[in-house]
């Protein structure tokens, strides 16, 4: 029965139901205004983000299924892409929050109106546990929750049904944007309590499969490898309702069908395409490509410490001035980039972030630079790079290697494999040379430099270690940007990175997304997951 | 009672290959490259949280005590947990298996049915032009890689013609799919007695199905045809067609039952081979099923659902190459008799 009511709704029963084969309906029919239709390669492998082992794709289900305290507000780009605003930060399930006069904890008061899915009312307590379980769980909720200053339970207290206090170990810029990211969700605890064991005191077997939220969207179907259906939470109060009520997210792995699915109209948004099918779909303008470059991110050409040539801080630079930049956009990136290099001055003029690098194709200052290190005949190095991510680090890789062989650097390419490159590259670190996509979530050079260049931590897969970089991440992370030794010392912090290079930047990706024309509401966030809950759609 | 015999026999040969299958698979599986616990901690994970996820896999243990703890599992039915979707192996198994013998099984008879056809008409008229024809048919469909034919049948039947429904796995998006029995939709929807449904997922598996049984027409055909040349040469053709019995008695009666067991035994081969190949057509036309769930499987390092899938295909083949034996008594009398 539910199967009929859903037809006689949809009103495709004589187009898909009645004529197998033999569709004749309009290309804008795959889907009513009330339903988006969308495609990706991979879906989420859990409804828990807390859980070890949930993927990036899961992260789309603590965005539109979960609520968080506070959210970012949106700015439009010059390109007509809209994006969140980091510096505008705007009440989710906290109408209001205000800073202790001391400045060391922070209270929220909570909508009083706000209620879960299963119609339960919303209280300081389920905040408070949901923060005690990011904190405890271990992995990487806690490590995210960790960049923000939170953790240990402690620090959370109750203060009413409607208030929750957050007290602060440390002043830090960064807590608020962080109570803000995907991590720290509002779970229904009384829901989850009844699921909890002793063995397993956060429910996390449970909240596995179902998901115990109070979000815009409620998860109406979930089949593994197929899809996830979202339906609208109609009791939502913690922002404007969503337009559509029925958003089908259906894993389609080959890039070329999803392709022919955005073009053909019978998916509304197709994501994660190809560099090059991106700039196909937006030259021939028949469906809508909407790009902003990824905050806090670069491709970029990893030196490695333990290589020995690379200790040479001369070799360094003249691998980076051996790179053919200009081949590497156009190939890789397809110009759907913001390039990173040919900067103007190895002293940095701002700390907008990311910005070029003072480095650009130079074959003979990259010789003379090789010589007087004492590698005249130049030597051998590994390229590796993770197959996972092939469609732009193959090419950048090959060109890169043809520009090492002009200035007399024999390099190999070596492909790892997904699973192994974490291991290599991140945990041992062990890779002379390779291709780096670090980004940020906290959209901060200095957070950026806390997790590359500082000695130690998983993204510095260069095994870079400078003591005044130490220092000055150090004592410039938790700084408000407002300070007056912010800009002085990020700018520092560039400018050690320009002039001992252990990073070479190629470009900043943008992340692009393909829409039909008559879909309005999509917006770029830092964590790179569709946020449904803006999406409209009206008449094309 | 012969035929029983044999057959029990045959379940006893298959024992201590499944056990082989069960140790390799397991020394293979730890021997793949990666380190699942690095990869499963997450993108942030550090020394503490990676040795926390590897004691939660077992990973810590020794690899005898490992395997004796696989082997206690595997006896009470348990093939584990999933580490990359968090799910037990034998749920993903049971829900992804159907999908791909479904299709395999309908792109067989799709193979059957053009195969056997063109293989007999042209052992019928060896080397006329519908002899070329077949072969170059045949030859054509061999020597394209099959996730090009289903690019090719996409591109040309969905996106150019319009006459195929998008390519969106086994159902499209505005149906729910049939209450679980066999896991075969075609099947489910009938039971249901939904004819829309089962129209919808039809329409869905004709392309994927056509993709591959194009695949393996050439060795059906062939086949068919040199055993079919074979068996119209022999002695007892000639003897009938002296008898004067009629055209489609000699052709159909005795040639064709003679000449169709190697022809099973092609069938067999081909079943088996299709149902472990079919993960390229599978990721073109997002079809849920058991290639790309145990390719993904082994990028990730998910070694129990690996040995889930290793181990669930080999019995698969037992079982298929038990029911191809148990064909041939049928079809050859010869075999049931003996023993």
């Amino acid at each position: 029965m539910k199967r009929r009511d859903f037809l006689k709704t949809s009103g495709l029963v004589a187009g898909v139901g009645m004529v197998p084969m033999l569709r004749n309906l309009p290309a804008s029919a795959a889907g009513r205004d009330d339903t988006v239709v969308v495609v990706l390669p991979n879906g989420p492998n859990s409804m828990d983000i807390h859980r070890s082992g949930t993927n990036r794709p899961s992260y789309a289900i603590a965005v539109n299924v979960y609520d968080r305290l506070v959210s970012f507000g949106s700015k439009t780009l010059a390109n007509g892409t809209t994006m969140y605003n980091y510096e505008d930060i705007v009440p989710e399930l906290a109408e209001s929050w205000a800073l202790a006069a001391d400045g060391m904890s922070m209270t929220f008061s909570l909508r009083k109106d706000a209620v879960f899915h299963d119609g339960s009312p919303v209280t300081a307590e389920d905040v408070k546990w949901s923060f005690d379980r990011a904190v405890s769980v271990g992995g990487f909720p806690t490590v995210q929750m960790k960049a923000g200053s939170l953790e240990k339970p402690e620090q959370f207290s109750v203060v009413d049904p409607h208030t929750f206090k957050i007290d602060f170990i440390r002043k830090s810029k960064l807590t608020l944007p962080d109570v803000g990211v995907p991590v720290p969700i509002i779970i229904n605890s009384k829901a989850a309590l009844q699921h909890a064991t002793e063995k397993d005191p956060w429910a996390l077997e449970y909240m596995h499969r179902n998901p115990l939220g109070g979000g815009a969207f409620m998860v109406d179907r979930w089949d593994p490898g197929v899809q996830i259906v979202y339906k609208r939470f109609d009791d939502w109060k913690s922002g404007a309702l969503p337009g559509v009520e029925r958003v089908i997210v259906r894993e389609v792995p080959s890039a070329s069908t999803r392709r022919a699915l955005i073009e053909k109209g019978d998916a509304d948004i197709s994501l994660d395409l190809p560099a090059r099918d991106f700039r196909e779909l937006a030259d021939a303008g028949k469906v809508n490509v909407q790009g902003a470059p990824i905050e806090n991110s670069m491709y970029a050409l990893g030196l490695n410490m333990n290589f020995e040539p690379f200790q040479n801080k001369l070799v360094r630079k003249a691998v980076a001035y051996s790179i053919p930049y200009k081949e590497i956009f156009e190939a890789a990136a397809y110009g759907r980039g913001v390039p990173m290099y040919g900067g103007k001055s190895m002293k940095p003029a701002t700390i907008d972030w990311p910005q070029p690098y003072p480095y650009d194709t130079d074959y003979d200052r990259a010789k003379e630079l090789l010589a007087e290190a004492g590698y005249k005949d130049g030597f051998e190095v590994p390229i590796s790079f993770n197959l996972g991510f092939a469609d732009w680090s193959e090419p950048a890789a090959l060109l890169v290697q043809e520009g090492l062989g002009k200035i007399g650097v024999k390099s190999t390419l070596d492909k790892v494999p997904g699973a192994n490159w974490r291991t290599k590259a991140l945990v041992e670190k062990s890779l002379p040379m390779h291709m780096k996509n670090f980004g940020g979530w906290l959209n901060y050079p200095d957070y950026y430099f806390f997790w590359v260049y500082q000695h130690g931590h998983l993204f510095n897969s260069m095994n870079y270690r400078n003591e005044e970089v130490e220092a000055l991440v150090e004592a410039t992370l938790n700084l408000p940007i407002e300070d007056p030794a912010y800009e002085p010392n990020v700018k520092r912090m560039l400018e050690i990175a320009f002039d001992e290079v252990p990073l070479i930047p190629f470009y900043q990706p943008f992340l692009d997304v393909a829409t039909q024309k008559n879909v309005k509401g999509y917006e770029y966030w830092f964590h790179r997951q569709l946020d449904v809950r803006n999406l409209d759609k009206g008449d094309a | 009672m012969n035929r029983f015999a044999m057959i029990g026999q045959r379940m006893t040969q298959a024992i201590p290959s499944i056990i082989g299958i069960i140790i390799v698979t397991f020394l293979l599986t730890r021997a793949l490259p990666g380190d699942p616990a690095v990869y499963f901690a997450g993108p942030a994970a550090d020394e503490q949280s990676i040795a926390e996820v590897r004691a939660a896999l077992g990973l810590d243990k020794s690899l005898p005590e490992q395997f004796w703890l696989y082997l206690g599992d595997l006896v009470r039915g348990d093939l584990g947990v999933s580490i990359s979707t968090g799910r037990p192996v034998i749920e993903e198994l049971a829900t992804r298996l159907p999908a791909s013998l479904e299709l395999t099984l309908v792109a067989l008879i799709f193979a059957i049915g053009t195969a056997l056809p063109l293989g007999i008409l042209a052992a019928t008229r060896p080397n006329t032009w519908i002899d070329h024809l077949c072969r170059v048919v045949v030859t054509a469909g061999v020597s394209l890689p099959v996730f090009f034919t289903g690019l090719f049948f996409v591109y040309i039947f969905y996106y150019i013609a319009d006459l195929a429904p998008s390519p969106l796995g086994r159902i499209d998006i505005y149906f729910i799919a049939p209450d679980h029995v066999t896991g075969f939709f075609l099947i489910d929807s009938l039971i249901a007695g939904d004819f829309e449904t089962f129209r919808a997922a039809f329409a869905q598996i004709i392309l994927p199905a056509v993709s591959m049984g194009v695949f393996v027409l050439a060795p059906l055909a062939r086949m068919t045809r040199a055993s079919m040349l074979q068996a119209l040469g022999s002695d007892y053709i000639r003897t009938a067609q002296a008898s004067g019995l009629s055209r489609s008695k000699v052709l159909f009666a005795y040639a064709f039952r003679n000449a169709l067991l190697p022809i099973l035994t092609t069938l067999g081969m081909v079943f088996s081979f299709m149902l472990g190949a079919n993960v390229l057509v599978e990721k073109v036309f997002a079809w849920p099923g058991i290639g790309s769930y145990a390719v993904n499987a082994l990028i990730v390092s998910d070694f129990a659902a690996v040995q889930g899938f290793v181990l669930s295909m080999a019995i698969l083949f037992v079982v298929i190459n038990l029911a191809i034996d148990v064909l041939y008594t049928i079809v050859d009398p010869r075999i049931g008799m003996e023993g």
